[in-house]
């Protein structure tokens, strides 16, 4: 049953009202329900792949009166990841900021700024070493043309590498910090490099996506926060609850793919049709992602760009985003040869346990009668002529 | 004339020398009788099979059982509980015109490799340009077109002895065993069907591993990408190929998409052996290693049966002059032995 809602055209409530009945509280949860926070903790739980139970957890660790410090530092960035994080519906953006965790630096979401940010930044910094969460969104210029990106007089990468010094735990947002992203692409002016390139001695949770889902980087700083460790990650350091799989396994359209149902072209019959888009050059086959199985901006099924129809570019896979082309075709990394396919010299037949069952009778009946046989000879004994005389009894 | 047992045997000699001689010699008399090659007719058609551009999504497979009406073949100790499967069929038969079957050694880890690596191969109709097929059949009911030079085979005439089905050296027609009144099945470019312009295979095909068109086009298509270095990138085409009247130069009516040539080998597979075929593959691991036989010549087998045939049966001669001398020599033979009241 749906929790009870203060309906807003009911008259005001006095406090006293209100006690013994927090969950219809608009004002205790930064605009949520308490029940609408457990259920968005517990979906945290699922996404993460933890029992639903351990939503409990993350909701005291979320809420704790020690709210963990954040410092979000961007460098060449076009802002999606901090737009990406703007469409997170459970919870909003406000209750994130402003109840969970304390969002210390940002530049674009930031109240202050100029001189005021930056002063803000250091002390946190200083006043939480060691614990603060340090997330980068975009790329890192680096060598002689390290200066092509300065915040507040310093140059990006030595605001990086200062900051990671005391940071609890690094996370790359977005595709640009987590492998270098589109401003990485060739011919590459600015020698952007990601920033676990920047930062070899530490530990880098990479988010990649062109933007990532909000969920994956939600899950993660949650995980940390609740169980005060990193979740567990693949060999390119992203979070496997979230990277785990390629697109094609889970794509929506992939018994198009399986039966030979290819869109030829945008608008074409089959692509009305919602057959699949390997043909138009859908990276799927190639690119691990969960896009599929949990889309974009919580407005259902289908929210992501196979789902409105055009291929999958690989956002989130260094080698393919921006570096094949949007149309060439993917590069298939889930055949499966040794089950799915006849070898070439098929081995056919095998013996059921009919036949078995047969060649075992005709086997046996052909010994019963070779040994009825060997016990016969000789009965019959020498020719008449030279008989023993028959005993008559 | 009176034959004794000295006499007997040695005759008996002389005829298993005789015998050997002309075994000794038969390959090079059947050379000298061979015929000549048959040329590629002048609109001959093909598919060009790319292996290191399968990806083995097998759209061609179902394509080619929609087009052409074949049942879903269904393993018999699945057919109880399971009609439904989607297994893939093991091989050719008389309900899968085409199949794509793997070459896999070791670990599997590398496409195209032929250690520890796997590889795609499509099994089906090669189109030969001088074609045992319609060499042995009696009764013409499997037919080269002298246009296009699809093999095709005609039911109406068809009496069922299955000479094809031995005569093909790819295995390709197959016979419904399974049907009391069954039939010859095998490839005909889809040209049995008749509102598909390209082959129902080539059709569907994402990644323009099978491509439908001319052969001698093919041919060109094939020698260029070989010519290219592995990793080049290239403009694959997908569906048809056609050549340009003006340009000379390879066109399709589909988008084309830019991937990386693949380590090819050196040679186009079709193109020599058997007389030629008009079906062509490329791969990226040796031809044998994905069942098509290399270990034959460059001359058709129905050039050699023909020849020696040919020239022994021409207008008749032969056959009738050792009639007429067997009947002489009976004949004679008869009257030597005339029994005296004989009248």
């Amino acid at each position: 049953m749906a929790a009870p809602r203060i309906a807003t055209s009911s008259p005001p409530r006095t406090d006293g009202d209100s006690i013994g009945r927090l969950d219809g509280y608009q004002g205790a949860l930064g605009g949520v329900t308490r029940r609408e926070f457990l259920k968005y903790c517990t979906g945290i739980a699922a996404a993460l792949g933890l029992s639903p139970a351990l939503g409990i957890r993350i909701a005291d660790a979320a809420t704790g009166a020690d709210r963990p410090p954040v410092i979000w530092l961007s460098g060449q960035a076009c802002t999606g990841c901090t737009e990406t994080l703007l469409r997170a519906y459970h919870p909003t953006l406000e209750t994130l900021i402003l109840d969970q965790i304390s969002l210390d630096y940002h530049e674009t979401l930031a109240a202050g700024a100029g001189h005021q940010a930056e002063q803000v930044r250091r002390e946190s910094m200083q006043a939480n070493h060691g614990r603060y969460l340090l997330v980068v969104d975009g790329a890192i210029p680096t060598g002689e043309t390290a200066d092509y990106c300065r915040v507040g007089g310093e140059r990006f990468i030595d605001l990086v590498t200062h900051a990671a010094e005391g940071a609890g735990a690094i996370i790359a947002m977005g595709s640009c910090s987590a492998w270098g992203g589109i401003p990485s692409s060739d011919p590459n002016p600015t020698n952007a490099r990601s920033a676990q390139d920047v930062l070899p001695d530490h530990q880098v949770v990479n988010i990649p996506g062109c933007p990532p889902n909000p969920y994956n980087f939600l899950a993660t700083v949650l995980h940390y926060l609740t169980f005060q460790r990193l979740p567990a990650l693949d060999a390119r350091n992203r979070p496997r609850f979230a990277y785990g799989r390629l697109i094609h396994e889970n794509c929506e359209r992939r018994p198009h793919f399986d039966a030979g149902r290819f869109a030829r072209e945008f608008g074409d019959e089959g692509h009305r049709q919602g057959w699949c888009l390997y043909y138009l050059g859908c990276k799927g086959p190639e690119t691990w992602a969960n896009c599929p199985a949990i889309g974009f901006n919580d407005i259902g099924e289908s929210a992501w760009p196979v789902g409105v129809g055009h291929p999958c570019f690989g956002c989130t896979e260094q080698g393919v985003g921006f570096s094949k082309p949007v149309h060439g075709l993917a590069t298939l990394q889930s055949v499966t040869p040794p089950t799915a396919f006849p070898r070439v010299v098929e081995e056919q037949g095998g013996v059921s346990p009919a036949a078995v069952g047969v060649a075992a009778g005709v086997a046996g009946a052909a010994i019963g009668a070779a040994v009825v046989l060997t016990g016969r000879l000789g009965k019959h004994g020498p020719p008449p002529e030279e008989a023993p005389p028959r005993d008559d009894n | 004339m009176a034959l004794n047992r000295r006499a007997f045997l040695k005759l008996t000699a002389a005829q298993g020398a005789a015998a050997a001689t002309v075994a000794g010699g038969t390959d090079a008399a059947a050379q000298d009788l061979r015929r000549g090659p048959r040329p590629l007719p002048p609109g001959a058609v093909g598919l060009l099979y790319d292996s290191t551009l399968c990806i083995g999504c097998r759209a061609c497979q179902a394509a080619c059982k929609e087009a052409n009406g074949m049942p879903a073949e269904v393993p018999e100790r699945y057919a109880a509980w399971n009609g439904g499967t989607w297994d893939s069929p093991t091989d050719l038969s008389g309900d899968t015109l085409t199949v794509i079957q793997v070459y896999q050694h070791g670990t599997m880890a590398e496409k195209d490799s032929a250690v520890d690596g796997y590889a795609f191969v499509k099994r089906q109709c090669m189109h030969c340009t001088d074609a045992s097929c319609v060499s042995v059949c009696p009764v013409s009911a499997m037919t080269k077109d002298p246009e296009t030079g699809i093999v095709a085979h005609h039911p109406d005439r068809c009496i069922g002895c299955r000479y094809c089905v031995l005569a093909c050296p790819f295995g390709v027609p197959r016979y419904e065993f399974d049907d009391p009144f069954g039939e010859i099945q095998k490839c005909q470019l889809c040209s049995n069907l008749p509102d598909r312009d390209i082959p129902a295979c080539a059709d569907v095909c994402p990644t323009g591993a099978n491509l439908f068109g001319h052969t001698e086009v093919l041919q060109a298509e094939a020698r260029r990408r070989l010519a290219m270095a592995p990793g080049d990138t290239y403009a694959f085409p997908r569906g048809v190929l056609l050549r340009d009247e003006e340009t000379g130069e390879p066109v399709t009516d589909r988008s084309r998409y830019e991937g990386e040539v693949a380590r090819y080998e050196q040679d186009v597979y079709g193109e020599e052996l058997l007389g030629g075929t008009q079906c062509l593959v490329l791969a990226g691991v040796p031809f044998g290693l994905l069942g098509l036989p290399e270990d034959v010549p460059d001359t058709s087998y129905a050039s050699i049966t023909e020849g020696i045939q040919h020239t022994l049966y021409r207008y008749m001669i032969a056959p009738m002059l050792l009639l007429a001398g067997l009947i002489a020599f009976a004949y004679r033979s008869a009257r030597k032995h005339r029994p005296e009241d004989w009248d």
